[in-house]
């Protein structure tokens, strides 16, 4: 559904303070049955919930509230009217978050169970590990033969699920031009090549049209032996890329004839690279169409 | 009732698939996530997953099995992190944060193998001439 924003938003916050339905009633009165299965699956074994004297587990509030398997029937009201809404806008999934209960007087086998609930809060749009949507925010009071017994406040998140793992893509392809064609040719057939300024013999590298040295334009190549050293690191974490498994190390590999190149260690834990580390040039290829100059770890 | 800092014997929750779909039908929480593997993994996650209501009653369990069947649960808030999935292992640990009279707010935190699943304020009262 297409909306501007703080229409949306105005629309959303226009339910709160609304009751949620008209009053409910519980399926079934507070009984014996209910909160031996209730302890069974807690592994709860207090006296409290046994015996002629048994109350309910507390925490059982909301259970007694619950429209199980069969529904409560007819529940249509401001509350699934603003599920609808939110689904529309394309939060169509839902996780509870926070729940508050204030406990007045226990419960006990006979009890019967009204509740009202009001929309307390509709939030903003938030962005959150698991999608943008809203917190819905709903407090309900729960009576027991007509008496407030507590109150239960349920907030649940409605959202668009984000996108889950990206898809193992493709490493993504180098940016080759006239001034770097040479480096890849090079790489393709195993070889790296290294620039030189045919001025000053300066090497370099990245590849560039000009000497950093002198600013001279001609040039020649060199292969580079393969030897070279950790020269500092990263270690990437987040964000997560396609073709990329974090965590993973970014080094930048001192060359043995002087230039330096951004690189991956392979052949050692992520958390074992170490500035200094001698390496060794090798190419690895990633698909049938990207080969990359990588450095591995030689054993001291 | 023991001085606020102190803290409560952690309680460890192996998180069987049972525990997770027996909290879900003894709730009456019937939402599939909660027992149904296939429709779990349709709607994004690797598993079914505890319900909030388990958690709860998981959390009021911890602090009444410490202060005994007198203590009175008053105030049960709950947040939750990471979800509870079977096979992990939940470790409840709870530390008094003050003390009224008979009433003591202790803070919980439930943490799993991904990491904190849930954190709470409870407020417990017991009586005092029954005090464990």
């Amino acid at each position: 559904m297409e909306m501007r924003a703080d229409d949306r938003q105005a629309r959303l916050a226009s339910y709160e303070g609304l009751p949620a339905a008209a009053t409910g009633t519980g399926r079934d009165p507070v009984n014996l049955p209910m909160i031996r299965h209730w302890c069974e699956a807690m592994g709860d074994t207090s006296p409290a919930y046994r015996g002629p004297d048994a109350i309910a587990p507390p925490t059982m509030l909301q259970a007694w509230t619950m429209a199980g398997l069969s529904g409560h029937g007819d529940r249509s009201g401001p509350y699934v009217e603003l599920l609808r809404l939110l689904d529309d806008l394309g939060c169509t999934s839902v996780v509870a978050t926070d729940c508050e209960q204030e406990y007045l007087r226990p419960l006990r086998p006979g009890d019967t169970i009204t509740f009202d609930t009001v929309i307390e809060s509709v939030s903003g749009r938030k962005t959150t590990r698991l999608g943008t949507g809203h917190f819905v925010t709903t407090r309900t009071d729960v009576r027991a033969d007509g008496d407030l017994a507590g109150t239960h406040r349920f907030r649940i998140l409605k959202y668009a699920p984000a996108r889950t793992k990206a898809p193992a893509g493709r490493r993504p392809r180098p940016v080759v031009n006239r001034d770097n064609a040479g480096f890849w040719q090079g790489v393709a057939e195993h070889r790296l090549l290294i620039q030189r300024c045919t001025g000053c013999g300066t090497p370099r590298h990245p590849w560039l049209p000009g000497c950093n040295a002198c600013g001279g334009l001609g040039w020649d190549t060199f292969e580079a032996g393969g030897e070279g050293t950790v020269h500092s690191y990263v270690v990437m974490h987040h964000p997560p890329f396609p073709a990329f498994d974090p965590p993973y190390a970014v080094a930048l590999v001192q060359l043995a004839e002087g230039v330096r190149m951004v690189s991956n260690v392979i052949g050692v834990p992520y958390d074992k690279v170490r500035i200094g580390m001698p390496v060794r040039l090798e190419f690895a290829a990633c698909d049938d169409e990207l080969t990359l100059p990588v450095f591995r770890a030689v054993a001291a | 009732m023991r001085p606020a800092g102190s803290e409560l014997p952690p309680l460890e929750i192996p998180l069987t698939r049972t525990l997770i779909v027996a909290g879900a039908i003894a709730s009456r929480d019937y939402q599939d996530v909660h027992h149904d593997p296939g429709s779990a993994r349709d709607k994004g996650s690797p598993d079914v997953f505890m319900n909030i209501l388990t958690t709860n009653g998981l959390v009021g369990r911890y602090i009444t099995d410490h202060f005994g069947p007198t203590a009175v649960l008053r105030k049960v808030a709950i947040r939750l992190g990471v979800p509870n999935y079977p096979g992990d292992t939940m470790v409840l640990t709870g530390r008094i944060e003050e003390v009224d009279g008979d009433t003591a707010t202790v803070r919980v935190v439930g943490a799993n193998g991904l990491g904190t699943h849930v954190t709470g304020t409870v407020t417990v009262t017991v009586p005092e001439e029954a005090r464990p």
